[in-house]
């Protein structure tokens, strides 16, 4: 069941979403501040909202300049990769009963290929800027992307399994009696590492890794392209928190308030989380960070499979 | 993986600590009256002016920033022709303070000196002079050193002895 008003939702979400993700720019920095003892941005217009306002005038007036030496078609396109994926990715969200774009049956795997997808932006601005510390970023990025996929996937294999449905909404239906975070924490531990590895965030923010990679893959990136891969990531933040909360904390779901106020404190409540990482932990190394994933992550995603489909089955 | 629980708690409590920043137009950090900023020149009690032109300040300055020529007056009284500091390049180090042998030149918890135009930084002896004597009230140098200026001879100075008679015999 698609929205009555297709075009309306289209609009609805792409304008929150776009909105969310650059007044994160204002809430990261706000949010840093008060954990590191500061105030931040708070001269520009109430409370520094404005400050999005003047960020993004100053990005627009920027020079935006190319390389010489870059591989000028795909270091063009490569910035947008990462937004229209991202973007793609919205439309099955279910944010409230009937607000959704495209009620797709296999939600959680457009999101999955979607996600993948994803990091061919990070790759090809490696590759293209022709430059050792972006082509370092880019490298990082796909091995890292490789690893985190795999069990990213394989730790929602729970939630399908309990659910019974790829369908993002019946999967919020199905938490009418209990969120999946209680049956399914170590899945949603799991999905929390992965989503964080998925949107390039701090900790691990290795392909970007600026006390390393002066800025990783987008060392040569300048004025709005540079924005662009900023924007995604403030997106890629915002969708990873949305399907925390509606993958593991029951969406909409919740006693008194109207369904779509319970769905949006749930995402700025894991967006915060998100930020709170950055604040306060520091960068794993590289080797840590693979080994992890494939030694740990992996089989422990495995396992939780395993247990989820054998409890299911006794019980069936 | 304890200690990463512990480091995220530790830093969401700081969201109850309260911020160290100062909010500066609004709120000012407090300033010691013996805070090196702005230069001045001032000034003795009975209003003429402290400096001498010794070149003390000048020779101590760090970074040259300061330029002055010393002249008299028809009393005799030395006092700086002009007096110029280049605060452009003023280190504000107050070694010029310290040369001072009169207390002419002191410096004042001042640091707002903004400017747009760099030529405004160079102060001369008016935009430098205050009409007070400043850190030393009480202080008169023309009234208490030996040197002999109009209206003021030898052995008339303050808590200075007169003259000795080098003709008298007595001890």
């Amino acid at each position: 069941m698609t929205s009555p008003h297709p075009f309306a939702a289209i609009l609805g979400v792409l304008i929150v979403a776009l909105t969310i993700a650059s007044g994160l720019i204002w809430y990261e920095r706000r949010l840093l501040a008060l954990w590191q003892d500061r105030y931040g941005p708070n001269r520009v217009g109430p409370f520094g909202l404005l400050q999005v306002a003047a960020d993004m005038i100053k990005i627009f007036t920027k020079e935006d300049w190319i390389p010489p030496f870059a591989d000028k078609p795909v270091f063009v396109l490569a910035p947008a990769i990462v937004i229209v994926t991202v973007l793609l990715t919205f439309a099955v969200l279910p944010i409230a009963p009937g607000i959704i774009v495209s009620d797709l049956n296999v939600g959680l795997l457009f999101f999955l290929a979607m996600s993948s997808l994803g990091v061919y932006s990070v790759v090809l601005a490696g590759l293209s800027s022709d430059n050792k510390y972006s082509l370092l970023g880019g490298v990082r990025a796909a091995a890292q992307m490789l690893s985190y996929e795999v069990f990213m996937g394989l730790s929602l294999m729970g939630v399908v399994v309990l659910a019974g449905s790829f369908n993002l909404v019946k999967i919020v239906e199905a938490q009418q009696k209990m969120w999946f975070v209680i049956p399914q924490f170590l899945g949603f531990i799991l999905f929390l590492i992965a989503g964080i590895a998925e949107t390039r965030r701090l900790p691990f923010d290795l392909p970007e890794a600026e006390s390393e990679l002066v800025a990783g893959y987008h060392s040569e990136y300048s004025g709005m392209k540079f924005g662009m891969f900023f924007v995604g990531e403030y997106l890629g933040v915002t969708l990873i928190s949305a399907l925390i909360a509606i993958l593991f904390f029951g969406g909409w779901l919740g006693p008194f308030l109207p369904p779509i106020v319970w769905f949006f404190i749930k995402v700025l409540f894991f967006i915060s989380f998100f930020v709170l990482l950055r604040a306060s932990l520091p960068r794993p190394r590289f080797d840590q960070l693979m080994s992890w994933g494939w030694k740990l992550m992996l089989p422990l995603a495995l396992v939780n499979i395993l247990v989820t489909g054998a409890v299911v089955l006794a019980f069936r | 993986m304890l200690s990463v629980l512990r480091t995220m708690w530790g830093v969401f409590l700081h969201t109850f600590h309260h911020r160290v920043t100062v909010q500066y137009p609004e709120e000012r950090a407090y300033l010691a009256p013996r805070y090196r900023g702005r230069i001045v020149l001032t000034r003795d009690p009975d209003g003429g002016e402290r400096c001498v032109g010794c070149y003390l300040c000048a020779a101590a300055c760090p970074v040259d920033c300061i330029a002055l020529q010393a002249t008299e007056d028809e009393n005799g009284r030395r006092y700086p022709e002009f007096f110029r500091i280049n605060f452009s390049r003023c280190i504000f180090c107050g070694f010029c303070e310290d040369a001072c042998p009169t207390y002419a030149i002191q410096l004042i918890p001042d640091v707002e000196m903004g400017e747009y135009d760099r030529q405004n930084l160079v102060y001369e002896k008016e935009q430098l002079m205050i009409d007070g004597p400043g850190k030393y009230p009480g202080y008169n140098y023309w009234k208490v050193c030996g040197v002999e200026i109009g209206g003021k001879g030898k052995g008339e100075a303050e808590r200075e002895a007169s003259d000795t008679d080098l003709r008298r015999l007595l001890p």
